[in-house]
């Protein structure tokens, strides 16, 4: 099993990339790793018990045989006694898979009520997050990216306002559907700092693939410090490009569709950008937020991200460049 | 039985003059009325099995598609509106217009001839279901063509199906797509369940049934009691689409989780009414290859009416991750577990056999092998996703694709593929080239774990389900392109299938009545049989009828040869009960058909539909069923 594990994971680092981990192999989380166990112990058991029907099916197949041209009715008592002592085998080991998948289940657990509870809504493709007020400051809203603290439990409110999307970041934990009408939960927790990827796993539509979302692990107190940053409203820089590109967000259809806190943009039908220069994507994971791909975002959504809620709207180059630089400096 | 001084029973008749008389009354005239009346199961069933192995190839060219998609990250070669409808097409398309009518199809041509009789049941509803089946296939396929074809999956989960968010009519014309299918595949169930009920031929008591008639069997029940729960699944999605009911929306007090369980009630069962004939087919290859009969029968009959039970308590494995309560998700981790118990008793009675017999490696024995070895493979991460928090983590990944094409392909699709080997020579007279064979079982064999397997790897490693593509930085590029070389492999394997079976039932060689020395009564009529199946009833005295010499095969006489007539038998023992008359061909089921076809597409537009268009399926029943004043039966 551990040179199992080992190849598993070897295979995994060698192809590992650069846009977080995503991934059920190598987990970094609790209820992860209680699952990493169960897959491979699993593996490990099945793969024997093909290697064993393997072994009988050749020698079945090619064994030498008597000359004499048909058994005599004697012969068939050991091959009984072989096939019952096989479906017995059987239904032990399935009864031993059964009891460690409990096991497995139980092990995990379920967050209790101290745990920092997150809620994510699952939106046509993207994903909305809201943290609740709490001892340390009232709640604030993000989006495609959630902070956590390492080491604590952290619940997941997963609540959906259009269709079924499923929330999946498989080094931390296994995914939990979000489902219209109903509010599910998860546990979530990271015993290392790190980036992990996730993405959305119930197919919702034309852009199921580009749904992605982003959990950033810290120290606690650094998620101390991000979660006092997200409730700041946004600061204008003195830069005059910003000021000329705050201005064009409000005068274009833009504040129509998303929040900033702290100006007069206050649509709830996209992202809430408050924050979005500090977040390391764009477009739910598309692309890294940099002040060019804002602008080619912003210039042509449709091309980017065929089928999204976001439509073209016609600027000027002055204009487009000048909200791209307001973009990116609401860190 | 025979009533003497009657000249027109078969009693008192030379063979040569009964043929010609038989003939006669059985035969499908030719031209296009002929073949459009036809009631002869072995002509529909033919007809079928084509049918389906052509829906086969265009579900393979889809996946040939998605697969040149997916070779590269951020591909542009199809976009997410065409991916969306391809894969919805191919899973669609695969499982309701290819897996489930060929197999059907197989025991709508094999069932009847194995239990000696003449003609299937109710032979006018089989005409009718094999128009119905072409129906929905012909509407799905022009709606895809035409840039309509249904983008939801072949699960269609509302809301997204549903009318907020399923735009145009694609969701319908899924949704009554289910419809033909489920009318034809029912029809089709209770056709099997009383020909196998009340046709076998006398002496063919339960415990001589063969193991594929009794797998059909099981199968059919099946059928009838899973398909309900997804035509009213089917119905209540048009109903929210097209009148405003509120089934599946929750601002309305419907619920969305409600349209899973239906589906899964059905869809879980699916794959049992797929793999369960799939089995019966193995069982009948591996007697015939291994020159023994399969061991263990009463186990295999067990463990066939055992999988089918347990197939209806499995559902909500496929729901594990929808946020049901732990306690009963795990009775369902334990359910489906259990069902690996009946499974792997097949797997050891079938070694047992192999053990047993004389294993002769020809092609459709190495299909079998081939089925062992994959099988066993996805039987096993069955049992892994039974497991919930397994599941988490592979749900709706490439994991789960890998697992299922294990499953179906691996567990259906190569004993198929081995049936079509073993019984061309029925079919068409002609056998399949042996050569060639060799090479396509080589093909497909490699081609598809080569494909297939790395999926594992790719679903683990977090790839999801159904995205049309992914992004550069993902470490899935590499994999991905390995499978779609893969892909082609696979491919080549089917081309040269195709090909072979297209040659073969032109010029191949000519086929004796029993070329591979089988013991069952497909064996015991001419290659392929005589519009009337058997001259003379065979009767049954051992669960290997031929085990003998042809020509001591007992016979029942007594029939009447100037109309349409065979033999019912009771249920347990089979014993001689009627002379039943068989019903002569008709254009009617054709017309009753194309009114239903009429009635149901209408349907996906109007609601009246189904008032005005019940209409003219009441003229066409009415034609259809015109009393002729003959009785029906004579006991």
């Amino acid at each position: 099993m551990r040179t199992a594990r080992a190849l598993l994971l070897s295979i995994l680092v060698a192809t590992s990339g650069c846009g977080g981990q995503q991934s059920a192999l190598g987990s970094q989380g609790a209820p992860a790793i209680h699952v990493e166990h169960l897959i491979l112990g699993m593996v490990a058991v099945c793969a024997a018990i093909w290697i064993l029907v393997m072994i009988t099916l050749g020698t079945a197949l090619l064994r030498a045989r008597p000359r004499t041209a048909r058994q005599d009715d004697g012969s068939e008592k050991p091959l009984t006694m072989a096939v019952s002592a096989a479906v017995a085998a059987t239904t032990l080991i399935i009864a031993g898979l059964t009891i460690a998948s409990f096991y497995t289940t139980r092990g995990i657990g379920l967050a209790d009520s101290t745990a920092l509870t997150i809620t994510v809504k699952g939106q046509q493709w993207w994903w909305q997050v809201f943290y609740a007020d709490s001892s340390t400051g009232p709640g604030f809203q993000t989006a495609n990216e959630i902070h956590i603290p390492v080491g604590r439990d952290v619940r997941l409110q997963l609540e959906s306002p259009d269709v079924i999307h499923s929330f999946w970041v498989p080094s931390l934990a296994g995914k939990q559907d979000l489902v219209p009408g109903r509010s599910n939960s998860l546990l979530l927790r990271a015993e290392k700092p790190g980036v992990y990827r996730g993405q959305c796993a119930e197919f919702c539509g034309l852009q199921h693939s580009h749904m992605a979302i982003m959990v950033i692990a810290e120290a606690p107190g650094a998620f101390e410090g991000w979660a006092a940053t997200q409730r700041l409203d946004a600061v204008v820089s003195a830069d005059s490009d910003t000021a000329a590109g705050q201005a064009s967000f409000m005068a274009k259809p833009c504040a129509a569709c998303h929040t900033i806190r702290g100006t007069p943009a206050g649509g709830t039908t996209g992202p809430d950008l408050t924050h979005i220069g500090g977040r390391r994507t764009i477009a739910a994971g598309l692309v890294e937020t940099t002040r060019g791909s804002l602008a080619a975002w912003i210039a042509d959504p449709q091309t980017h991200k065929p089928g999204n809620n976001m439509p073209m709207v016609s600027l000027t180059s002055t204009e487009l460049r000048n909200i791209s630089a307001y973009m990116e400096s609401l860190k | 039985m025979t009533r003497d001084g009657d000249e027109f029973r078969d009693s008192s008749m030379g063979t040569a003059e009964l043929h010609r008389r038989l003939a006669a009354i059985w035969s499908t005239p030719s031209g296009l009325w002929g073949a459009l009346s036809t009631v002869d199961h072995k002509i529909i069933g033919r007809r079928y099995i084509t049918t389906a192995f052509v829906f086969l190839a265009l579900g393979g060219l889809l996946s040939m598609l998605m697969r040149l998609q997916l070779a590269q990250p951020e591909a542009r070669f199809i976009g997410p509106d065409r991916y969306n409808q391809i894969f919805t097409m191919h899973g669609t398309n695969m499982m309701f217009l290819f897996a489930v009518p060929v197999m059907q199809a197989m025991a709508i041509y094999l069932v009847p001839l194995m239990v000696g009789t003449r003609n299937i049941a109710f032979p006018r509803l089989n005409a009718f279901s094999y128009w119905m089946y072409l129906a929905g296939g012909l509407l799905l396929w022009i709606a895809f063509v035409v840039d309509a074809g249904p983008d939801v999956g072949w699960f269609a989960y509302v809301p997204l199906s549903g009318p907020q968010y399923g735009a145009g009519k694609r969701a319908d014309i899924w949704a009554q797509m289910i419809t033909f299918t489920e009318v034809s595949a029912l029809a089709i169930a209770v056709e099997i369940v009383v020909t196998v009920f009340k046709q076998r031929a006398p002496g063919m008591s339960l415990d001589r049934i063969p193991l594929f008639v009794w797998s059909m069997l099981v199968t059919s029940f099946l059928v009838i009691m899973a398909m309900p729960a997804i035509m009213v699944a089917s119905t209540s999605l048009i109903l929210d689409r097209l009148v405003g009911t509120h089934f599946f929306n929750p601002a309305e007090g419907g619920d969305v989780l409600l349209w899973q369980h239906l589906f899964w009630f059905f869809g879980h069962p699916e794959v049992y009414i797929i793999f369960l004939p799939a089995v019966g087919m193995v069982s009948a290859i591996v007697a015939t290859f291994t020159r023994r009969p399969v061991f263990g029968y009463l186990g295999m009959v067990m463990a066939l009416i055992a999988t089918g039970v347990l197939a209806f308590g499995l559902w909500v494995h496929h729901m594990f991750v929808a946020g049901l309560p732990r306690l009963g998700e795990s009775f369902f981790t334990a359910s489906s577990m259990a069902i690996a118990v009946p499974a792997g008793l097949q797997i050891f009675c079938w070694l047992a056999t192999m053990w047993a017999g004389r294993p002769v490696f020809k092609t459709p024995f190495l299909f079998v092998v081939g089925f062992m070895v994959i099988f066993v493979i996805g039987g096993l991460t069955g049992v892994m996703v039974a497991s919930v928090p397994f599941d988490t983590q592979v749900h709706d990944t490439y994991f789960v694709v890998a697992h299922f094409h294990y499953v179906l392909v691996g567990g259906a699709v190569f004993p198929l593929l081995g049936a079509i080997y073993y019984w061309f020579p029925k079919f068409t007279g002609r056998m399949m080239s042996e050569v060639l064979g060799r090479w396509i079982f080589g093909l497909i064999f490699a081609g598809f774990n080569l494909t297939f397997f790395p999926m594992h790897i790719l679903g683990l490693q977090g790839m999801p389900r159904r995205i049309y593509t992914y992004q550069p930085e993902m470490p899935w590029s590499g994999l991905n392109l390995f499978i779609s070389f893969s892909a082609v492999i696979l491919a080549a394997g089917f081309l040269l299938f195709f090909i072979d079976a297209i040659r073969s039932a032109r010029s191949g060689s000519l086929a004796s009545a029993n070329p591979w020395g089988a013991t069952t009564l497909e064996w015991a009529t001419s290659s392929p049989p005589p519009p009337y199946n058997f001259a003379r009833p065979p009767v049954v005295e051992s669960l290997e009828p031929l085990s003998g010499d042809l020509e001591t095969l007992p016979v029942a006489s007594g029939l009447r040869v100037d109309r349409r007539e065979l033999l019912t038998s009771s249920v347990v023992h089979a014993s001689p009960e009627a002379r039943e008359a068989s019903p002569g061909d008709s254009i009617w089921p054709l017309w009753a058909a194309l009114a239903t076809t009429l009635m149901l597409i209408w349907s996906i537009f109007s609601p009246w539909a189904v008032v005005w268009g019940s209409v003219p399926i009441a003229i066409t029943l009415i034609g259809w069923f015109w009393p002729k004043g003959v009785p029906e039966d004579e006991a």
